[in-house]
Formats: structure tokens, sequence, C-alpha cells
């Protein structure tokens, strides 16, 4: 399967992901050249096979919905770029 | 005080230790000045924490004097810049983290450090561990301390080339296609991924969740062992980790190969193997025979296509686990951004690397509406192929013997601009994650270079004590795990 450069585009803003020109086309040509490397799975049969989403049959284990971690709201903005009354800061978002 | 130190295994390390024969301190001293003076060639440290090492090394001591020392306490380590320490820098060796200070530890080095490990610093990576030859990293590559025109491999290149430099006694890696058990062949150490859950992920930057798992890298099974022994068990913050008891590793160590089953997939000595490798490896088989193991011919006929199914799942993981970069709460922001948007998109676009957005729109796409069932979906059930093909071969062997990798270590630059030559270099690891398997990696032999060679022993889910006790019978009878390179 071969993907052409808008689609490019459409999945460099679906990741939130400035592309330049360059980028576009060299990213659809190895995105290509990777999806054709994944074209081989298509000649196996798998109409039967229970899809694996665990490496380890478990169940996801249950806890107590309680506060664990305590207030950690100033550490936490501390690793924040930008910070300004217990909040992070970013550009206005409304005009 | 002896010679060089550094050069000795950990458990010879540990008992001089507790002998009070060596103190922790002169050892990391002696460490710390080994790091300055070769580290610049290498390039295996991304942060050396020269004062936290000093003062961790004082606080071993103490507590060796005090006869209340473990097996770690006081060895100098050094940690893959992917798990979190509080309050020291932890870059997963990219721009968008290039500024983080965790604010929390991971659970593993918390642990290590509880047993009295001393943490010498940071290792280098491939940036977000997506790289098979450490050439990734917003830091620059690390280089293979046997030739260092080559790579160390990936994406744990930096804690190999440590370990096989003696820059420390060991580290500890990630392996979510290969990272631990392909570097450590193409430096000639001893890597040990064990089985997905054993050890938690908790602090641990993630990449493709259900592939991760930290393991040690070290100079040999019996020095694994060692730290595994501290890094295993369960953990309620990792809602992954097995909850089963962690068996005393050393107690079985020498259990020896007699009457053990082993099993050469034929698929993994099939085209595509180098001559110098199939050689070492085919001596290797002639000394496991020797040690009293038998070797039986099995077949994984599911494992030529591992490789695709692996390039969908991972960047499908990390393009999700990823988007968490946004610039708002930690890490890189790109400077004045214009609006919410530009905040987001230019802060990614600079932040990441060329392999880490490779992966992210590689991801992004096959988890994109109207690919999903025929990327994703297919490649989950071709995974739980793969992983029965491993089960029906379990029934009849105790463990697996395979060469690491297909070849030695390849020139720097060799491949970077061909990804799908890249991911190719995979092809006999990254089975394994899928199948959430442990295995290990030991040196075996060099091929006519001089460049060292890996052979994979892979086990059943938490039979971590058999692998290492297969592999220490091996190193009992062979000395190449003795090799060290000339710096």
């Amino acid at each position: 399967m071969s993907i052409n450069a808008d689609t490019v585009k459409h999945v460099a803003n679906l990741a939130r992901l400035n592309i330049s020109d360059d980028e576009v086309e060299s990213h659809t040509n190895q995105l290509s050249q990777i999806l054709g490397l994944m074209d081989q799975l298509n000649s196996l049969p798998t109409d039967n096979v229970e899809p694996m989403t665990h490496a380890v049959d478990m169940l996801m284990p249950a806890r107590e919905d309680v506060v664990v971690n305590g207030d950690s709201r100033e550490i936490l903005l501390n690793c924040a770029p930008d910070s300004e009354d217990g909040h992070f800061r970013v550009p206005k978002i409304i005009e | 005080m002896l010679s060089d130190p550094t050069t000795l295994t950990l458990a010879k390390l540990s008992e001089l230790l507790k002998k009070r024969q060596i103190s922790s301190e002169d050892l990391v001293n002696t460490f710390l000045e080994k790091i300055e003076s070769q580290n610049p060639n290498i390039n295996a440290y991304i942060t050396v924490d020269k004062a936290g090492a000093i003062k961790a090394a004082k606080d071993a001591d103490a507590r060796l004097d005090a006869k209340q020392g473990e097996a770690l306490t006081g060895i100098p380590i050094g940690v893959k810049d992917l798990f979190c320490t509080k309050g020291l820098l932890t870059t997963c060796a990219s721009k968008i983290l290039h500024n983080f200070i965790p604010p929390y530890e991971s659970t593993v080095t918390s642990r290590l450090k509880a047993a009295g490990a001393v943490v010498l610093g940071k290792t280098n990576m491939d940036e977000f561990a997506m790289g098979s030859s450490n050439e990734t990293s917003h830091f620059g590559v690390v280089k293979n301390p046997w030739d260092h025109s080559r790579i160390p491999g990936g994406s744990s290149g930096g804690s190999a080339a440590a370990v096989s430099a003696s820059l420390c006694s060991a580290t500890i890696g990630t392996d979510t296609g290969g990272s631990i058990r392909q570097p450590a062949a193409l430096t000639g150490i001893t890597g040990f991924k064990p089985t997905y859950g054993r050890v938690s992920r908790f602090g641990m930057i993630a990449f493709a969740s259900s592939l991760d798992q930290a393991g040690p890298m070290t100079k040999t099974a019996q020095d694994s062992a060692l730290m595994l022994q501290t890094m295993a068990g369960h953990d309620a913050k990792d809602a992954t980790s097995i909850n089963a008891p962690v068996p005393d590793y050393m107690a079985s160590l020498n259990d020896g190969l007699k009457g053990r089953k082993i099993g050469i997939p034929a698929e993994y000595f099939a085209s595509g193997l180098s001559q110098d490798v199939a050689t070492v490896i085919e001596e290797a088989k002639k000394q496991f025979t020797d040690l009293g193991a038998e070797l039986v011919p099995v077949s994984l006929p599911t494992t030529k296509h591992a490789i695709p199914t692996y390039y969908i799942l991972a960047p499908a993981e990390a393009s999700s686990n990823l988007a968490r970069y946004d610039g708002v709460r930690f890490g890189y922001r790109c400077e004045d951004p214009q609006d919410i948007k530009d905040l987001y998109f230019r802060t990614r676009a600079e932040g990441f690397g060329s392999e880490v957005k490779r992966r992210i729109m590689l991801g992004t796409y096959v988890l994109s509406s109207g690919y999903y069932d025929a990327y994703y979906l297919k490649a989950q059930k071709v995974r739980r192929l793969i992983a029965d093909d491993f089960k029906a071969a379990f029934a009849k062997v105790d463990l697996l013997l395979a060469p690491t990798t297909p070849d030695t270590a390849f020139k720097l630059g060799a491949k970077t601009d061909d990804p799908v030559q890249m991911y190719l270099s995979d092809i006999f690891t990254i089975n394994v994650n899928l199948a959430g398997l442990p295995a290990i990696s030991i040196p075996c032999g060099f091929d006519k270079t001089n460049l060292p060679i890996g052979l994979q022993l892979i086990g059943r889910p938490l039979d971590e004590s058999g692998i290492l006790s297969a592999a220490h019978a091996y190193q009992q009878a062979t000395d190449w795990h003795t090799r060290s390179p000339i710096l």
C-alpha cells in the first residue's frame, strides 16, 4: 500500500506535527516503503484468530478509588514551561 | 588497592565490598575518573551525577561497615536515561525532555537504590528507545567500544557500551523489540529481558506499553541474577505487573544443563544469517550438547511476519503514548507560540527527532479511521499466532537457542537513510517481545574482524531461573564473556 502527500499532511495534522514540504516528500516515500512491508501480512489467514491485546493473560487489577498521591500540585507545576496561580499557562485560546 | 577493579564482575566487587577490601567511595571515584577520560570517546553517558554518586557511596560504606550490606550495596551502576530519577535530569535522549527533572522515582531505580546500588549517571540511548543503533539520540551517537567506527546497537546502546567499556559495573536497560539483547550482543556483554510484567514499568518513560520491559545489562549471567533479584517483583503502581513470587535466582544458578531440552528454531537459521555468526553459533550449540543438553529441532513458522506486526503495534502504541508531549505540562516548549495550535504543532515538530516523528506518523496512520482493521487489528491477530508458535515449541522443549542478531555491529551511518533495513535488523529479537517471553543474550564468540557475537536463550513465561542457570553453565565452560575491548 502506498500513500500520497495529502494523506501524509492529514496524518501529520492528526499527530499535531508541523511538517515542511521536504518532510512531506520524505515521509510519503518512507511510509509507503514501510507500509509495503506490512502488506505481507495479508498472505496470512487470521479469520478465526482472537486479537492479542496483552502480552500476559491477566485481568486488570482494580483498587479502591481513593487518592494515594496526595497534593502534588506545586511539585508538578514546577515542571511546566509556564504556570500562574496554580494553573498551567498557555497562549490565549478564545478570541 | 587492586590494580583495576572496574573490569571485575559485579559478584566479585560485591564480595570485596562486603569483606571491606575495597570501599564503595574508592570504587566510585575510580569509575568516575574512567568515565571522565573515556566517555568523550564513547558517549555512553548523557548525565554523570558525581556528587550524588559519592554521597550514595559514603552511605553504602557506612552500611557495609555495619555489616548490613546486600549484594548490590556499594555497586556503581548506570541507568538508561528512560527511567525517571527524582531530582536528576531524565531526557529519554530527546530534545523534548532536555530539561525534564522528574518529581518522582521509577520503581526499578528506587529498589536498586534501596538495596544500596550507587547510580553513577544516566546512559545514552536512541531517542524514546526508538532505534537499533543508538544513532537517533539528541545527545549524539554512542560508539561501539570494540570499534569506534561502528554502532553499539540500540536502543540501550549507552548502557551496553558502558558495561562493555567498564564505565560502570552493571546497567539497567529496557527492551521493547530487542533493545537490551541486541546491543548486548553487539558489544559482547550479557543482557537479560525478563518476562513482560516481571519488572515494574512504573516511572519508565513509555514507548510501546504492551511490549516495554526493563532488565539488567551485565558482564555475566550471575551478575544479571543479582540485579534481577532486586529489580523483579509485583508493584501496585503498574497495572500490568505480575503478582507472583520472585524465586531465589542465585539458589538455582548452578542447576546445570544436564537433561535440559533446548529447541533450535529452524527459522532463525535461514537466509540472512551471516557466515561468521552461523559458524560461531554452531560451535556454541556443540558446547551446550557437551554440557549435557539435548538439542531438538523446532519450528516457529510465523517468525517472518514478526517485523511488520511489530512495526504496526509498537508505533501505534507510541503515537498514543507520545501524545502527552504538548509543551504545556513539562519539557520543551517552542519560542513565542502564536496560539495553542502553534504551540502544539511547533513544540512537537521542534522537540522530536526524525525517527520518532516517523513512528508517530506511522502509528497515527495505522490507527486512523478506515485503516484500523487492515493494520492494527490484523497485527494483533498475527501477534497471537506468534505467541502460539512459542507455546507449541515450549510443549516440547525447556529453552530455545538462537542467534541474537543476524550480523555483527555495522558501521555508523550505514542504515540511517533506510528505515526498512534498520527495522529488519531486529528480526531475531522482536518475536520474543510480541510473545512477552524472557530471553537473554550472552557472548559466544567473535567474527573475523574481532567484533562480538551473541547467542540468545529464550524461555517459558516466568522461567528467568531456567534461562539464568543455562547461561551460567555456558559461561562456566567458556570465556567469551571475559573478553574486553582495548580502550
